[in-house]
């Protein structure tokens, strides 16, 4: 029986679609339980390789033979090789290729909206990992934010719009994924944007993002208005985008807040935190499409595979945004933390240029969830 | 540490360290300690779950120019 590849991409599309799927993980327990390919549709069994190495014959019956199977592994290797002994028992299976190595690194453009005047708004789902960058297309130029070092896929998507990378903003110093922004600048000539609080010890230049600076994208209206929102962060900025959408980077999630405590400084930042969303966002039309920076679990997709919400929605519905008790509110964003996102020291250190890790180890460090919430 | 065999498995990818491994320790008396080379940064938490699946003690690892080494006893 045959033994095919299947794509981070074709995995994606299932995921979007709701589609059933059924997946043989291989890795290791702890692999597995710290970090999985979710969706609606899919059921899981895990059995790591090497207690697979004298034969498959034991989990044959525990396979449905309705849907498509998946095997998956870290890199690929060991996946192939159970899916051909699976294939050997005659069943046919998919391996995922490129493993969860790729899975990480796979990103699915999606369009937000159009914009006043012809520009476009996209949303850079990099669903293996949670994070969401965008995309501001405009008239021949176009702005990115919170670029993924995946880079080739922002100046493969803008060249194929007829647009030219004029402007890269990061709305904080990211610690749980390799910023794409210096390497895309060099890549594109574009002028890479910093908070500048945040940018304090960065080893190399950068455009300072002040509060209510406007930045234009094409020589049409679509502006991008940076408003200082620090708390995950002490620099954290969100953009405005044609006065309609509302990029709130590591603050604001859908269903959840950012946590303050990423960069060794939980206590001081939870007053700015508080002030951030509870005073500063309280003042923004209420009207504002928010799109984070990331998002915590598959069911936060859209039907279209965006991650957004009216910012009046979760004032209504995030817990984040409902606490009265400001003690209560301290409490929640310093005790209890989820574990913090893997190598995330290592990842601060590269994101401000103090080192330059190979692609493998850049690989290594951004192992598993982004772990950027507090809920 | 006193190891009975060393197992060079640097620059082979999962699933060849555990394959190479597995098959090794099949050669090996009970107490005995097998210490691997590998490469692969996978191999380290994949040993240490396949050795207690199967029995061994993961005594301990080192890394040293890139090289992961670790020592196995057969259980």
């Amino acid at each position: 029986m045959t033994v095919n590849p299947m794509t981070a991409q074709e995995v994606t599309e299932k995921i979007l679609n709701n589609d059933q799927l059924f997946i043989l993980d291989v890795r290791n327990e702890d692999a597995f339980q710290d970090w999985k390919i979710e969706g609606k549709g899919i059921t899981y069994l895990n059995i790591p390789y090497f207690d697979l190495l004298d034969g498959v014959e034991e989990i044959l019956d525990q396979l449905p033979s309705d849907q498509d199977i998946l095997v998956v592994c870290a890199k690929e290797g060991s996946s192939i090789m159970v899916a051909d002994m699976l294939s050997e028992e005659k069943r046919d299976v998919y391996y995922l290729q490129g493993g969860m190595k790729a899975w990480s690194e796979y990103l699915e453009p999606v369009k937000v909206a159009d914009l006043n005047d012809g520009g476009e708004l996209y949303q850079f789902v990099r669903i293996g990992k949670g994070c969401l960058s965008y995309m501001v297309i405009s008239n021949g130029e176009a702005a990115i934010i919170d670029a993924t070092r995946m880079t080739d896929a922002y100046v493969a998507f803008a060249e194929n719009k007829g647009a030219k990378v004029v402007h890269i903003f990061d709305t904080h110093l990211h610690a749980d994924h390799i910023s794409g922004g210096r390497k895309l600048a060099a890549q594109t000539g574009a002028t890479y944007w910093l908070p500048p609080k945040d940018a304090a010890e960065v080893t190399f230049d950068y455009a300072p993002l002040e509060d209510q600076e406007i930045v234009k994208v094409g020589d049409t209206n679509i502006t991008i208005h940076a408003i200082y929102s620090p708390g995950h962060t002490i620099g954290s900025t969100s953009f405005v985008i044609d006065e309609q959408y509302l990029l709130s980077g590591d603050i604001l999630f859908i269903d959840s807040i950012g946590r303050p405590d990423l960069a060794g400084k939980a206590e001081d930042w939870v007053q700015d935190l508080r002030d951030t969303l509870y005073t500063r966002y309280k003042e923004l039309s209420d009207e504002l499409i928010v799109l984070p920076a990331h998002f915590m679990t598959i069911d936060e997709l859209n039907d279209d595979g965006t991650v957004s919400e009216r910012l009046d929605t979760l004032f209504k519905n995030n817990h984040g945004l409902n606490i009265e008790n400001e003690e209560e509110f301290r409490k929640m964003v310093t005790e209890n933390l989820p574990p913090q996102p893997n190598a995330y020291q290592e990842i601060r250190e590269m994101n401000m240029g103090k080192t330059n890790p190979s692609d493998e180890d850049q690989r290594e460090m951004e192992i598993g969830p982004n772990r950027c919430a507090v809920r | 540490m006193n190891s009975t065999k060393v197992l060079d498995a640097k620059g082979l990818a999962c699933p060849m360290p555990i394959v190479k491994t597995k098959k090794e320790m099949k050669e090996l008396e009970t107490g005995d300690i097998l210490e691997i080379h590998a490469t692969d940064k996978g191999a380290k938490s994949d040993l240490a779950a396949w050795a207690k699946s199967g029995g061994h003690e993961f005594l301990k690892d080192e890394e040293e120019n890139d090289v992961l080494k670790f020592w196995i006893q057969k259980g």
